[in-house]
């Protein structure tokens, strides 16, 4: 502080930590606590809102657990059906799915960076680069569009196949995974860039020795990844799967237009109580139940794979 | 186990630069062996060639009379001691040496009895469960050699392993690497610019320049006759002199006609230049008529303790020098006396000028 003043004299600090205490506490904490503290009241009409029914309770995070309804679990031909509270259903396939999403990334993104990172020549690299990061400069929306249109029942894809001659009836290219492949194909596209570039910079940090080290003393290839290339690696493909996972489970946009009958995205839910039921707090409720869950889930993971937080941030 | 390493009219392109250039080089099972030249000369291509991380453009690579092409460096009976050592950072002292093992599906017990013996081995006890990065640079200079010996190679090679210690240790580390050479008998290969080095340890040198060797012998053939003026420059100081043979062992010069060794290959029309070693100069007031003298004054004199160095001048102003042992009854001239600078006609060699002369003086 007597540094920061000394540095940038009494009024740049000041500017700078009001704008500091602005951000957290107006852009930041107060939204936030607005909508914590209305998750557990109850939703009322205006005129009770303040009066004797608007207490806090538990109400609006425990309707996750009613309406229950019947699924079939389908695996590997094995029908299994089940009876699960509906919005719990759809909780769970999202994290499902989202882990999915995840895993598709990470197994698409550690060979690329691989490439990118060891094998390919720095020449090279900078069109390689360029052609990796130009589709990001377009919208989510507008890539979300793409793959909706490209995946379109009578959309191009089927009218390539068809005139290949490899297919002849049209295929609902988003039904397949129980409903949710359009959706996790698209969201593997959308952040696929958030995976690949963590992992990427981790291993341009490694020193090639290492693995010519490991390849002398007779590792072979897997071997040589799987002992030195990925444990170097592992703060950034911890941090490239939390950020795609946490994006995968918050997106809204993606499963909406990706959608297929069967299948319904948790942020669905939220968006529905809080825009077609006009119910804000259920909504809320929902959302800081997707948050708990998911950071539990992300910190179970982390240990699982024993990575720390200050190894993300690196 | 020890193996023989050939190479056989081996060549290395580098898109358009040659790195290795026709290299033919038999090196014995159980030898140390070593590459010394200047940085670029293509050392360390020849060793990544016999570790089969590159395959040569041309020639063949044979480790104990069995062709290395198409095998991979982790099925080749080599092990590498790296320049920066590559030792795991995220493995314990152990685990790196028993590295080799472990992917040989080794069982764990066995993996930390051979490391526990390996360490032994290198004089390094007590650190098994350490982490690399708390070791000193000698110490992690002995897990290197311990991970490279742990998959028992008929072959090591090292790549200047010794060139991040400081002086003291590197004295230390070499007379060490030669204990285990010759308690393991492994053939060594060992690359490095360090003249010293190389002629300590060895018990051959290859002396390299551009990608092509230049002399293979025993340390005292490469100091004492040298093969050209290449090597004469790189391996050791030297007095030289650009001149005309005139007879069959007379050389003129600008500073006068002396009598000379000829060295390898040279005939009366060849380019050569005329090599004296500091140590074979003898600093004489008034030297016998006939004898090879300069004269000269003295610019320098810097006391060593067993050896001093003078530094004089002749009269067209080149730089000479000599090296005096200690001798009380017998100290070197004072600084601006003018004496004469003498030498033997054998320890006077006139070699080659090799395109490798031309080039070291540009560097």
């Amino acid at each position: 502080m007597a540094a920061l003043i000394r540095r940038y004299g009494i009024g740049l600090t000041g500017i700078i930590i009001a704008l500091t205490v602005f951000w957290l506490l107006v852009l930041v904490i107060l939204p936030y606590f607005d909508l914590f503290e209305s998750s557990f009241r109850p939703y009322l009409p205006a005129v009770d809102v303040g009066g004797p029914l608007d207490v806090y309770s538990l109400a609006n995070y425990l309707t996750i657990f009613e309406h229950p309804s019947d699924f079939n679990l389908n695996f590997f031909g094995f029908t299994f059906p089940i009876s699960i509270a509906i919005h719990l259903w759809v909780f769970i396939l999202t994290i499902l799915f989202s882990v999915l999403t995840t895993v598709t990334s990470l197994l698409l993104c550690y060979p690329l960076a691989y490439y990118m990172a060891k094998v390919i020549s720095p020449k090279r690299l900078s069109t390689f680069m360029l052609l990796l990061v130009v589709p990001m400069w377009v919208s989510e929306l507008l890539r979300a569009f793409a793959w909706f249109i490209l995946l379109a029942f009578k959309g191009p894809l089927t009218v390539t196949l068809q005139n290949l001659g490899i297919i002849t009836d049209p295929i609902h290219w988003t039904w397949g995974l129980g409903g949710f492949s359009g959706v996790v194909v698209t969201l593997v596209y959308v952040y696929i860039l958030f995976m690949l570039f963590p992992i990427y910079n981790s291993m341009t940090s490694l020193d090639s020795n290492q693995i010519e080290a490991a390849e002398d003393l007779g590792a072979k290839s897997w071997q040589t990844h799987w002992r030195v290339v990925v444990p170097h690696c592992k703060p950034g493909i911890a941090s490239g799967s939390v950020t795609v996972f946490m994006l995968a489970v918050g997106s809204l946009l993606v499963p909406t237009l990706l959608s297929s009958p069967s299948s319904r995205w948790f942020t669905e839910v939220i968006y529905s109580r809080m825009f077609d039921e006009n119910d804000w707090n259920g909504g809320a409720a929902y959302a800081f139940i997707l948050l708990f869950i998911c950071t539990i889930f992300v910190s179970l993971m982390m240990r699982l794979f024993k990575v720390g937080l200050a190894d993300i941030a690196k | 186990m020890t193996a023989s390493v050939e190479l056989r009219g081996v060549s290395m392109d580098f898109d358009k630069y040659r790195a290795v250039d026709n290299v033919d080089v038999k090196i014995n099972p159980g030898e140390f062996f070593s590459f010394l030249g200047p940085s670029g000369c293509g050392k360390t291509t020849i060793l990544r060639m016999v570790s089969g991380f590159i395959e040569p453009t041309k020639g063949d690579v044979l480790i104990g009379d069995q062709n290395m092409k198409g095998i991979g460096p982790n099925k080749r009976p080599t092990a590498m001691i790296f320049q920066n050592l590559a030792l795991f950072p995220l493995m314990t002292v152990w685990e790196n040496i028993a590295f080799g093992l472990e992917v040989r599906g080794v069982d764990k017990a066995t993996r930390r009895a051979k490391a526990e013996e390996l360490l032994d081995l290198v004089e390094l006890p007590g650190v098994a469960d350490r982490y690399a990065s708390q070791l000193s640079g000698g110490q992690r200079q002995r897990v290197a050699i311990a991970r490279a010996l742990a998959v028992e190679p008929e072959v090591m090679l090292l790549d200047e392993p010794l060139s991040a210690l400081d002086l003291k240790l590197r004295q230390h580390m070499r007379a060490e690497l030669r204990a285990i050479q010759k308690r393991t008998n492994v053939t060594f290969i060992y690359i490095t610019h360090d003249q010293g080095e190389a002629l300590a340890m060895s018990d051959r040198v290859a002396v390299m320049s551009r990608g092509e060797i230049q002399q293979i012998d025993v340390p005292q053939n490469i100091y004492n006759t040298p093969a050209n003026g290449f090597v004469a420059s790189f391996v050791g100081e030297n007095n030289k002199f650009v001149g005309q043979l005139t007879s069959a062992k007379k050389y003129k010069t600008d500073v006068g006609e002396f009598a000379v060794t000829l060295g390898q290959g040279v005939t009366k029309n060849s380019k050569t230049r005329l090599y004296v070693r500091p140590e074979h100069v003898a600093l004489v007031a008034k030297p016998k008529a006939g004898t090879n003298a300069i004269p000269a004054h003295v610019e320098d004199v810097s006391f060593e303790g067993n050896f001093a160095t003078i530094h004089l001048r002749d009269k067209t102003g080149r730089r000479l020098t000599a090296e005096l042992r200690n001798d009380p009854t017998h100290p070197p001239p004072a600084i601006g006396s003018a004496t004469h600078v003498t030498f033997n006609p054998e320890k006077a060699l006139v070699l080659l000028d090799s395109d490798a002369t031309a080039y070291a003086e540009k560097e």
